[in-house]
């Protein structure tokens, strides 16, 4: 027992869990926080907007595995985070959200800056707390962490009223805690690891789906090894990409809305699809009474309420995406030898050979493809990479290859514009040795521009390409394709001038017009010392394609080259 | 196709977490008929019971979505072949003539209920029994006029000896 106040527990807390480094605003609710954090070794990356505290923890988390950690003020720095959150508990990200509420005797008064934190964060977290009490603290922390980064991760909240922040009590840390009613121990149940080696040894056309969850279990070895096992293709979800190498002669890169021909086409054609660590999402199926509609399907996930929800499984499987692979492995080799080259391999390779976009000099004019080709070669392979959301983040699906998991990160399932750059600054201090860039586009860029403050302030270095085509262009591209042109609200019209923005805030700016200046401003951004923002001017009708169009199965693939 | 379930959680017994699972339900969209919640066997702990319409897979969700969240410690469907299924209601119904309340007192005591209040205009009577049982008597007094009815929901326990687990979580559950 020691005595201290509330808000030095928490971050005696935190660092008990290793957290030392924090993204978040100080305000009127949380200044206990901040004045403890004067004496404390914590490192502070002072956000110019909650939304960007909420997405650089996120960022941090993806990059390194570990939960990140924000800080906000009640009511409106709150309400900010809400996004970030959301994004995070969309795509099982583990944060923890440390915000500060009014002081006990206000809640539910309607006091200044008091908004129901639990109440608006409830369906957005993994779990959320209110400690009511200094001595609380300690537990409720060890708790959140916990929570986030086991079994299948997400963010948790931790609403500190004010006048607990500067509470002084006997405080206790305590080594071990339970949760009566949580228990993510993710080992699968063998009967259903039998049952699934059973269906994949008598496969003809055996397909691989892997998803996020292979990222999260670090299971990219036991997937190759059991890919190779089986000589069974790979394509992986959006969140899953980069979870198996995109340059392996089995990948056939992201399933999807914006997948690739090969995988689209190569899917449909399975008998039994092994689908791992993915939750069937639209984005990922497509109308999904058509998504592989006469193959049985094996689901492993380590949400057992996933099994189910989207798409009913012939065989499901509760457990941790790692350990699953490595027992099905197992089983496997009880059964069979390793298998050998059949017609169905000769399928995909057939295959892979025609549609896949294997060619580097088709075009070499500035346009998307060559660009990121281009930025690929540059890299090196563990190179870290972002994305904003929308028409930049599908040519990074489709013309970025990734190698390594949790280097190529994006916001998958909320789909937040704003989301790439705080991310990549949150990835950056994970891994200050790796390079990281920000693949963007200028709508996007523009929501969370301000965090150019952080990188220069806080020292935190990273590229950012800006796709710049001075459109909305997702929406463009839909009001193109699906709405007869007829475009509305879509034209941004004057962008600003990207290279004097990145100036005013002590960054570095260069525009290219060329792929060989592109080249030149890579190369030189990726030895700054400060950030850089390479503005990338493309054509505003520039498509994304191949494309499914929305509410089809994948077989309705359009714009194939 | 359409049945009834009947699902029993156990749940940790403390502010907000009612919250968290009615929130669940809505985001979900999955509609409650009816749901009682009380003090249960253990420490801190409370035994909720809800019943809903729907096909077997939107069930499977609603018990999978329950035991996801943190505050519950299990859940189960409960096998209507095997349980004692209970509702309590208390039902107000007007006296409009001077033989209306005999004619109350012999359907009540039909029901095994009880008259628990009377007044010059009025009578509340208690009935315990299962929702079809519920509805009859209700159905049967329509004639006199229901000023207000209560109900609890269906509270249920398997019948024989076994329970829902308590003290772990089944790895099953996640």
């Amino acid at each position: 027992m020691v005595e201290m106040s509330g808000a030095k527990a928490l971050l005696e807390s935190l660092k008990k869990e290793k957290a030392t480094v924090v993204f978040g605003i100080p305000g009127g609710a949380n200044l206990p926080i901040y004045d403890a954090l004067v004496d404390s070794d914590i490192r502070h990356i002072l956000c110019r907007h909650e939304q960007s505290a909420a997405h650089m923890a996120d960022g941090f988390a993806r990059a390194s595995g570990r939960a990140g950690v924000c800080f906000a003020t009640s009511g409106p720095g709150t309400t900010n985070l809400v996004t970030g959150i959301a994004n995070a508990y969309m795509d099982s990200s583990p944060i923890v959200a440390v915000t500060g509420q009014v002081a006990t005797p206000f809640i539910g008064k309607d006091a200044f800056q008091e908004t129901d934190t639990i109440g608006i964060t409830t369906p957005i977290t993994k779990y959320n707390f209110q400690p009511r009490k200094a001595s609380e603290i300690p537990s409720t922390i060890k708790k959140a962490f916990y929570i986030a980064t086991t079994g299948r991760p997400g963010p948790v909240l931790v609403d500190i009223p004010k006048d607990v922040q500067s509470q002084i009590a006997n405080i206790d840390f305590p080594e071990k805690i339970e949760i009566r009613g949580y228990k993510p121990n993710g080992v699968p149940e063998m009967e259903s690891v039998k049952q699934s080696a059973r269906l994949l040894s008598e496969a003809k056309k055996p397909f691989i789906l892997a998803g996020g969850g292979v990222k999260v279990s670090n299971a990219y070895q036991s997937l190759q090894k059991l890919s190779e096992f089986l000589l069974a293709p790979v394509g992986t979800t959006f969140m899953g990409k980069g979870c198996f190498r995109e340059d392996h002669p089995l990948s056939l890169g992201v399933v999807g809305m914006h997948g690739t021909p090969e995988a689209n086409k190569i899917i449909l054609e399975t008998d039994v699809l092994f689908a791992v660590g993915v939750r069937f999402s639209d984005r990922t199926t497509g109308n999904i009474d058509e998504f592989c509609r006469e193959a049985k399907i094996i689901h492993a996930d380590v949400d057992a309420a996933e099994i189910g929800k989207n798409r009913i499984a012939d065989i499901p499987i509760v457990g941790d995406a790692d350990q699953t692979l490595q027992k099905l492995l197992e089983s496997l080799r009880k059964r069979m030898s390793k298998r050998k080259r059949s017609e169905w391999f000769e399928t995909i390779r057939h295959v892979r050979e025609e549609l896949k976009d294997n060619s580097e000099t088709k075009e070499t004019g500035l346009t998307p493809r060559p660009i990121l080709k281009t930025l690929r070669r540059l890299l090196p392979r563990n190179a870290i990479v972002t994305t904003e959301v929308g028409q930049n983040q599908m040519w990074a699906g489709l013309f970025f290859e990734s190698y390594l998991p949790r280097t190529f990160i994006s916001s998958g399932g909320l789909g937040t514009m704003g989301f790439g750059f705080p991310a990549s600054l949150g990835a950056k201090v994970a891994k200050p040795d790796v390079p990281v860039v920000d693949i963007a586009g200028d709508g996007s860029f523009m929501m969370t521009e301000n965090s150019l403050g952080t990188s220069i302030v806080d020292k935190i270095p990273v590229t950012v390409i800006v796709l710049n085509n001075s459109v909305l262009g997702m929406p463009a591209q839909w009001q193109r394709f699906f709405y007869n042109r007829r475009y509305s609200a879509v034209e941004l019209k004057r962008i600003p001038d990207l290279v004097k923005l990145a100036q005013a805030y002590g960054a570095e700016g260069v525009r290219v017009g060329s792929t060989d200046e592109f080249e030149r401003a890579v190369k030189t951004a990726l030895n700054s010392e400060v950030t850089t923002v390479i503005d990338v001017p493309i054509s505003p009708e520039e498509d994304v394609l191949p494309m499914v169009p929305p509410g089809n199965g994948l077989s309705s693939t359009v714009g194939v080259a | 196709m359409e049945k009834n379930y009947l699902i029993s959680a156990i749940v940790e017994h403390k502010p907000g977490v009612l919250h968290k699972i009615a929130n669940m339900f809505s985001r979900r969209g999955f509609n409650i008929d009816s749901l009682s919640v009380g003090d249960t066997v253990g420490k801190n702990l409370a035994r909720m019971t809800i019943t809903i319409k729907g096909d077997e897979p939107t069930a499977e969700q609603l018990i999978r979505q329950l035991g996801k969240l943190i505050d519950v410690i299990n859940v189960t469907t409960l096998d209507p072949q095997r349980t004692v299924e209970r509702e309590l209601a208390l039902i107000k119904l007007k006296l409009s003539t001077p033989e209306d309340r005999a004619t109350i007192m012999d359907y009540t005591n039909i029901f095994r209920g009880r008259v628990v209040d009377v007044a010059t205009d009025s009578v509340i009577v208690e009935i315990t029994g299962t929702p079809d049982k519920m509805n009859a008597f209700i159905n049967l007094t329509l004639r006199f006029g229901i000023i207000e009815i209560a109900r609890t929901g269906i509270t249920a326990l398997s019948r024989g000896p076994e329970s829902i687990p308590i003290e772990n979580k089944g790895e099953e559950k996640w």
